[in-house]
């Protein structure tokens, strides 16, 4: 048998492509709502990291701190296996959405954070000299630029999201990866395995690009 | 002159640094005050306690019958009290225009057609009506300031604080600045201003204020204290500031 025979085998490509296609949409929808929970959970984390009263404070350092330590299979796995001792049963979806947005909301409560306090103080004061709100001084003065900054590391941390849902395979979720080897065992033949690594490439070579570009662009510094 | 500013007995520290050593200070209604004195003596962080960009750790301030304290209040002062600042502090994301309509639109509650339209007349009265779709990166510095300067006008405050705002300018901007400021001291609004421009003082000021270690040392008219100098210190710092 020829290497393309056994690992580059159209046929068997074409036969299990609606099944890596359906992986790749649940692949899709995970990522994407752990990216968006991760987001709205990190700017909030933020923001009550940096103004919250002191206890509150000190609570959300503690849960940043946590979720940055653990390691997501870990997560994933005592979310998924162990929390149904407790009675809470998580789906395998429901599981690898709040273990990878948690995990995603503390890495952007970081990125935000660094970017808040690379605003100018006189940004601050500017605001508060014209009796802005501290809700308005964060929307319309503050957030626009730390934003501005954070975008690079912010999109580099999304295609961290996006690759580690491959892990949620472990707890059976259908995702790309978990239709690929499901596809092996079917046509015993690893051409799926590599139809699927080419599929992750094909998205994600392009974001990878696209920091490359950001972050050029923010080196170069207009302002 | 009724007073709009009484400041009695501040105290600020930075530490164990004392920055405002029980500092009186009151400023009439429509009064142009000038606060000189070497760096380190405490004129900035002075006017900095008037709208609580500073909070001081003793002493009453009362702004136009308010009492100035952390709270609920302190709203209602700071858009009574506008504030040009040494580095301009535009916000950079936006154009001039929307630098100056920004604060009516949130914190008065005009729309934003209204307040845009405020904001063309503030940046025409500042000679800038041509540049008010640039953003402040395309600016100069004497007209970044002058939008700063529109900005705090924007809010109609019946009292404008000047932190050096000539000492970041290229000597040949400085000009254009004080013009604007000298226009806006014949329109009766209060002004208190920290400043090195001691021709400008001399011009504008119904008082100069010395101010040398976090105490005021010796104030009254321009001619006076510019001419007569009583204490020592200041005669110091006028020959320092003036002879070269």
């Amino acid at each position: 048998m020829s290497i393309f025979d056994t690992f580059l085998n159209w046929d068997v490509f074409v036969r299990v492509l609606p099944l890596l296609l359906s992986g790749l949409w649940v692949t899709f929808t995970l990522g994407i709502l752990a990216i968006i929970l991760g987001l709205a959970g990190g700017l909030l984390l933020a923001l009550l990291r940096l103004y919250s009263p002191t206890p509150v404070r000190q609570i959300t350092i503690a849960f940043i701190d946590v979720f940055r330590a653990i390691p997501i299979l870990v997560l994933l796995v005592v979310v998924y296996y162990a929390l149904p001792f407790m009675g809470l049963r998580l789906s395998p979806f429901a599981a690898a959405a709040s273990s990878l947005s948690f995990v995603s909301a503390a890495y952007s409560a970081e990125i935000f954070r660094a970017g808040i306090q690379a605003v100018a103080k006189g940004q601050f004061e500017a605001a508060r000299a014209l009796s802005l709100s501290p809700f308005r001084t964060m929307t319309d003065v503050i957030l626009p630029q730390a934003i501005r900054v954070v975008i690079p590391p912010i999109t580099s941390n999304a295609i961290n999201v996006m690759k580690d849902t491959a892990l949620a395979s472990v707890v059976a979720m259908p995702d790309l990866l978990k239709q690929a080897t499901q596809a092996q065992a079917l046509t015993a033949n690893p051409t799926p395995l590599i139809g699927a690594a080419v599929i992750y490439l094909i998205i994600l070579l392009p974001l990878v690009r696209l920091v490359a570009l950001l972050e050029k662009r923010m080196s170069a510094g207009n302002r | 002159m009724n007073p709009i500013i009484c400041m009695t007995n501040i105290v600020k520290k930075f530490g164990s640094f004392t920055a405002l050593d029980n500092v009186d200070l009151t400023v009439g209604e429509g009064e142009i005050v000038v606060v000189i004195g070497p760096s380190g003596s405490g004129k900035s962080t002075l006017i900095r306690c008037i709208n609580q960009l500073e909070v001081h750790e003793s002493g009453t301030i009362e702004v136009d019958g308010h009492m100035v304290k952390r709270g609920a209040g302190l709203a209602a002062v700071r858009a009574e009290v506008g504030m040009v600042f040494q580095s301009f502090n535009l916000f950079p994301h936006m154009t001039a225009l929307q630098n100056v309509a920004l604060a009516p639109v949130r914190v008065r509650g005009l729309s934003w057609d209204e307040s845009n339209a405020r904001a063309a007349k503030l940046l025409a009265r500042v000679g800038l009506e041509s540049h008010a779709s640039k953003y402040p990166n395309q600016l100069s510095g004497g007209q970044q300031q002058r939008v700063g300067i529109a900005r705090a006008l924007a809010m109609e405050p019946k009292i404008l604080l000047f932190d050096e705002p000539t000492s970041a300018l290229d000597p040949e901007m400085v000009g254009e600045v004080l013009d604007v400021m000298l226009k806006l001291a014949q329109t009766g609004v209060t002004m208190v201003i920290v400043t090195h421009e001691m021709g400008f003082a001399r011009k504008v000021a119904d008082r100069v204020v010395f101010m040398d270690g976090g105490r005021v040392v010796e104030q009254g008219p321009p001619k006076e204290l510019f001419d007569a100098p009583r204490d020592p210190r200041l005669r110091a710092f006028l020959n320092a500031i003036l002879s070269h």
